[in-house]
């Protein structure tokens, strides 16, 4: 606990010098980044809106962290996910049964992740891919046919642009709280599938073989344990839960497709998962924390003329910090050894 | 297809994949020695901005390229030092630093972006540049496009041709033979480490200073150490076929904007995202070489088997597995 505490401060005092040297006053940046998440029930609803997907692309990144993948691919799994939710949703314009439509959505989006991530283990167990750069290759193709939708087949009536397909009316939107624009069922989702990835990853023969697949490969097939097989079911899983996250974009954020859907959630997943040191149970405050940071972000570049990346560069110090801790702690112990 | 000049093409290949190149050797150089630097695509925009950034400032280029070049050479040192003495993930480091040197990039270089510096002008070689055809290809270009020609040769003489390359090529392959043999196995690794980086900074100062000139989110460098790691693999930790890689997809580049002189409805970035199937595609093709050995098939092997085999190879053995001494 002290050493987190530590290494917060730490950041804190690094995030203070990067400000100097831009130039801007670090305390009125602070503030605004305390305002910018907690300023009003809105602003905090915000946050909430952005710790839901978030905390879903962690909860999936567990599984292939802990079978020893490095799912980079993430990122396209959310917009896999949603670009087949929003096929589905399409169809469901106008119709009387908008509610049966939004469930079918979310199936469609937790099944098109799926795929996507299933598409990278086959390539790293089949075909000899390195799953970061056949995950990283399908990022950049998931990216590739959201343009294409966007200014293709699916642009809107007269003009074509970034700004997204036509929005869905009303009646498909997740249920939400119209003054606070937060939707409780995802807030739901979430629950549900944290505590089902805790009870794979702890209770389960599933949790128990990607455990030992990662802790150590060889033992593992020795022992009769089909590697290929498990990394196929973990990247899966993580596909799942990926394109959950792109649906819940689809339906409860944007209420389009937008080419940048995934809001670059799934690579701030990994560093999430990073610092919760690969234990599910730690995620949920992270990805809260780094949700605080993203929208306390956005007032930034107007209130002071400021990057919003700050927020990127505060995440990505404390994990290096948090790498420097645990190498550090590391090497003393072999010392003494 | 008619308008479709051979020599403009084939000069603007060579402008345009000198800073992959140059990163791609970089990296080459950091694998043979064991060390993977996955923080390229971050390095290479960081680079670019300060190189842009110094540029701006002091009016020199020299600064910039220097300035370009110590960023690269930092975010490579802190990879290196974090793998080599704290024994941390490279993937790990390097990952987050893609991130974080990208978010740093931004975010410095937020005052900078859109204006209009000063940036590399060509520079004929004399005599050299008038040979008709060879001459405009070859040698009407800037100084950082020289360097990447030259570095090619560079790489390949240092790494087969010297003792110190045979020293550093050992300690990626196996570093425990390497240190028996009294080689400083870590401080070689963070040498060649830093060394590598120094390289993949240059090549993002050739980004913001000459191929791409300006600072700008987004750059336009975006997604290019993605894929020079994937060239290493690619070009088989060999300087030369790295190298050919790296104009092999510059060619894809240029013809990309091509292609979307015929087929205007389509929207640019597609085109943008077109190598990257390409790059799974082309290490799918690598491991299925790779798993044929030739005197186990039957009969002759087949041209296009052949050919492949003879492009690709094999990573250093003690490539990401740092090795500590007792």
């Amino acid at each position: 606990m002290g050493q987190s505490a530590l290494m917060l401060l730490g950041v804190f005092c690094l995030t203070t010098c990067i400000l100097m040297i831009a130039g801007a006053p670090p305390f009125a940046a602070f503030y605004h980044f305390f305002v910018g998440a907690f300023g009003s029930w809105n602003k905090f609803a915000q946050v909430l809106m952005t710790w839901i997907p978030l905390t879903l692309c962690a909860c999936g990144l567990v599984f292939t962290f802990r079978i020893g993948l490095w799912n980079i691919g993430i990122e396209g799994q959310v917009v896999a996910g949603a670009v087949s939710a929003t096929a589905v949703l399409r169809v469901g314009v106008g119709s009387e049964m908008a509610g049966v439509f939004i469930i079918l959505a979310f199936m469609a989006g937790i099944v098109g992740g799926a795929v996507w991530a299933a598409i990278s283990g086959i390539l790293r167990t089949r075909c000899g891919v390195n799953e970061i750069f056949a995950g990283l290759g399908l990022n950049f193709v998931a990216l590739g046919i959201t343009l294409w939708l966007i200014f293709g087949p699916w642009k809107r009536p007269g003009v074509a642009s970034m700004s997204g397909t036509e929005p869905f009316p009303p009646s498909l939107w997740l249920p939400h709280i119209p003054a606070l624009r937060l939707s409780p069922v995802g807030l739901a989702v979430v629950l549900i599938v944290l505590i089902g990835a805790g009870w794979v990853l702890t209770d389960t023969r599933l949790g128990l073989a990607l455990k030992g697949i990662g802790s150590n490969p060889k033992a593992a097939y020795l022992h009769g344990l089909k590697t290929g097989r498990y990394m196929l079911y973990a990247m899966a899983l993580a596909g799942g839960c990926a394109g959950l996250a792109g649906t819940f974009q689809v339906t409860g954020v944007y209420h389009r497709l937008i080419p940048s859907i995934s809001s670059n959630y799934g690579y701030l997943a990994l560093l999430v998962v990073m610092l919760a040191n690969y234990r599910v149970w730690a995620t949920p405050g992270i990805a809260f924390f780094f949700a605080c940071l993203n929208i306390g972000s956005i007032q930034l570049p107007m209130m002071l003329k400021l990057d919003s990346s700050l927020s990127g560069i505060i995440q990505g110090t404390l994990v290096l910090g948090f790498l420097l801790v645990h190498g550090w702690r590391k090497r003393l112990q072999s010392g003494k050894q | 297809m008619a308008d479709l000049n051979i020599t403009i093409l084939l000069a603007s290949i060579v402008a345009g994949a000198a800073p992959i190149v140059l990163a791609a050797l970089g990296e080459t150089i950091t694998e043979k020695a064991g060390v993977i630097n996955l923080s390229l695509d971050g390095s290479i925009l960081l680079s670019a901005m300060v190189a842009f950034a110094f540029t701006y400032q002091s009016r020199s280029l020299l600064l910039g390229f220097l300035g370009g070049a110590a960023a690269g050479a930092v975010v490579a040192a802190i990879v290196g030092a974090f793998s080599i003495y704290l024994g941390q993930s490279q993937v790990a480091v390097g990952f987050v630093l893609t991130l974080t040197a990208r978010d740093l990039a931004y975010f410095f270089g937020n005052p900078f972006s859109r204006l209009y510096g000063p940036h590399v002008s060509p520079l004929p070689i004399p005599l050299l540049h008038k040979i008709p055809f060879l001459g405009s290809v070859l040698f009407y270009h800037s100084v950082p496009v020289y360097l990447s020609i030259l570095f090619i040769g560079v790489c390949w003489w240092f790494l087969y041709r010297t003792p110190e390359g045979l020293r550093l090529r050992a300690v990626g392959e196996n570093p425990p033979a390497a240190y028996a043999r009294g080689t400083h196995t870590k401080r070689t690794q963070m040498l060649y480490t830093v060394v590598g980086g120094l390289m993949v900074g240059l090549a993002g100062a050739t980004f913001s200073l000459c191929t791409k000139p300006g600072w700008g989110r987004p750059q336009g460098a975006e997604g290019t150490g993605w894929i020079v790691l994937a060239i290493v693999i690619f070009g088989g930790w060999h300087p030369a076929k790295v190298a050919l890689g790296a104009y092999l997809f510059a060619f894809l580049q240029v013809m990309g904007i091509q292609f979307q002189g015929w087929w205007p409805s389509v929207p640019a970035q597609v085109f943008q995202v077109a190598p990257f199937p390409l790059m799974i595609f082309a290490l799918v093709l690598m491991y299925m070489a790779q798993q044929r050995p030739l005197h186990l098939t039957e009969g002759a092997p087949s041209v296009f088997h052949r050919v492949v085999r003879r492009l690709s190879g094999s990573a250093p053995a003690a490539l990401g597995k740092p090795f500590h001494p007792e």
